[in-house]
């Protein structure tokens, strides 16, 4: 059973020698083989364990990555056609980082085609289904990441959240999802989609993992020009701080837009903070309600030129008959790329060009920066913001593929945090009254990562669910 | 309001191609986003600065080191057409 403890368990159990990692691994696995059938969280599972050689905290203990990101000789799909046998030449950063801190990996977990959609149905390789409901979609882009922890198939999980792909499948499959401040964790070797919003954090079973592997991947790298010299902190030393005092303003104005669940269980988290003697106040971003839009003119603009390179020369799917170079361009594309990948591409293409530019792209530039400042002042009188993750628990695998602007609305509490670059986490907020997760999410200034452990941490002790995950 | 047409434009800029019978739920959709997109207009933008750059990172440079980089076998490793360390591409002229 040793699948159901968290990663700070397993690594005390080690440090005692009570297991070995290898019996970690060995429990992992079998889970998988139970459950990989029905829930699918992963696109390609390694089934040898390979023990790292270097001595450092993990301990070989598995992490399982979400595969947009590179793992040397292993698979990268990105969930994708035109990616299905690529092979990575080298490792992202935070893969390299694991393994200088000695962990091992169990395997690469389902995303939506290369992390655009909010439910894991775009994957080339099927949908990963919610372990809590398998009727449910478990979230995405990360829903593989967050499906595997939630369900037993893995320890922890690394994730990516360009528009909150790391908070809401945590929060609807009901752990902790962790997206740092834009620059904190380095990007190199994360497949890029829009590179300006996309980073890189845990998805783990409570708060103290999500920590622990956040001292590990964060940090400086001359790879990735955007990542930040702020010095890294041990962030594990705020998760048992007093929070009397600390001032949390609840973004309220959205509520009526959540279902009764999602409001009951704000008012719910309010109160913990408040017995916790924080001071709690209604704050308002008055241009947040635009950050759909915005994200989805700056997040296609950047994957429509991101995805630019696959061409079918360099690496990728190639379509066998063609009769010149541009119509093989073309077929390659149209016949690896998805549909919502495509949809993507030629909404950023549209908004790019000629004639559209400043009606699109720059107004959604100028929006941004606006949004920007909203946080900044909210910042300048509160430490952390509170907000759902998201509006409704997990909708049912299918309800909203045929509707894309529906499926894009599901992720309008978290998106603001991206266009922001503002550290924001998920933690479980309670189940609702059809027995599903629901998600808080607590935000804070950039590089402010110590108050989100201290208030995450706090509420957590008060308020949790892994002993209701579904793990048996 | 995008149409049929605007559509094949987008396509051939994006290198493409979407099906005849694709093309009506593709405009549908597109049209459906871009309406919802029209919530920005009651905004008005015209002080506001575009932020390009959302972090307060400027010009970051390093030093211009010679460094070891991939070797030809293995940036060709995952190429469709390859010879002798170099990717083959169709003909071009």
């Amino acid at each position: 059973m040793l699948y159901k403890k968290t990663l700070r368990e397993l690594l005390d159990l080690i440090d005692k020698r009570e297991i070995t990692p290898k019996d970690v691994y060995s429990s992992v696995l079998n889970r998988i083989k139970q459950k990989e059938n029905k829930i699918n969280a992963y696109v390609c599972v390694f089934d040898e364990f390979e023990e790292n050689k270097v001595k450092g905290m993990l301990s070989s203990l598995p992490v399982a990555v979400k595969d947009n990101m590179h793992i040397k000789g292993k698979k990268t799909t990105c969930s994708s056609k035109i990616l299905k046998n690529y092979t990575a030449i080298f490792d992202a950063t935070v893969v390299e980082k694991l393994k200088h801190a000695g962990a091992s990996f169990i395997g690469k977990t389902n995303l939506d085609e290369f992390a655009m959609g909010s439910s894991t149905e775009t994957s080339y390789f099927g949908t990963t289904h919610n372990p809590w409901d398998l009727t449910k979609i478990p979230g995405g882009s990360s829903g593989g990441s967050a499906a595997a922890v939630a369900g037993g198939e893995a320890v922890c999980a690394i994730g990516s959240d360009t528009g909150g792909s790391i908070r809401q499948p945590a929060s609807l499959c009901g752990v902790v999802g962790l997206k740092p401040t834009y620059g904190r964790v380095s990007r190199y070797g994360l497949v890029a989609f829009a590179s300006s919003l996309d980073q890189i954090g845990p998805i783990t079973k409570n708060v103290e993992d999500a920590a622990i592997l956040l001292n590990i991947i964060g940090g400086k790298d001359s790879r990735d020009s955007t990542s930040s010299n702020i010095e890294m902190d041990d962030f594990t030393k705020y998760l048992n701080s007093d929070i009397s005092g600390l001032k949390i303003g609840v973004y309220d104005k959205v509520l009526p837009d959540c279902s009764a669940d999602v409001q009951q269980s704000m008012e719910n988290s309010i109160k913990i903070f408040k017995n916790l003697g924080c001071e709690v106040k209604s704050v308002d971003l008055p241009n947040a309600k635009y950050a759909v839009s915005d994200y989805y003119i700056i997040a296609p603009a950047e994957a429509s030129s991101n995805l630019e390179r696959y061409d079918g020369i360099k690496y990728g799917f190639r379509i066998d008959n063609y009769e010149n170079l541009k119509d093989m361009y073309i077929k390659t594309r149209s016949r690896g790329f998805g549909e919502e990948v495509k949809r993507r591409i030629m909404l950023g293409t549209y908004v790019l060009s000629s004639g559209y530019y400043d009606a699109y792209y720059l107004k959604a530039q100028k929006l941004r920066g606006l949004i920007k400042q909203d946080f900044d002042n909210v910042f300048a009188g509160v430490d952390v913001l509170i907000a759902p993750t998201t509006p409704t628990e997990a909708f049912g695998i299918g309800e909203k593929a045929d509707n894309p602007l529906q499926m894009y609305l599901s992720d309008i509490f978290t998106i603001p945090a991206n266009l922001s670059a503002v550290p924001a986490i998920s933690i479980p907020n309670g189940i609702s009254k059809n027995s599903l997760p629901l998600g808080l999410q607590i935000m804070a200034n950039t590089f402010r990562e110590d108050n989100i452990f201290k208030c995450a941490s706090a509420f957590e002790k008060e308020f949790n669910i892994l002993d209701k995950l579904p793990l048996d | 309001m995008i149409v049929k047409d605007d559509i094949k434009k987008i396509a051939e800029l994006a290198m493409i191609e979407i099906k005849d019978d694709d093309i009506d739920k593709f405009s549908m959709q597109f049209n459906e986003i871009l309406d919802y997109m029209k919530e920005m207009d009651t905004l008005d933008l015209s002080n506001q600065e575009a932020a390009f750059h959302i972090t307060e990172m400027k010009n970051v440079f390093r030093e211009d080191t010679v460094h070891n980089s991939l070797d030809n076998d293995t940036a060709t490793l995952n190429a469709p057409e390859e010879s002798e360390g170099f990717f083959k591409v169709p003909k071009v002229i």
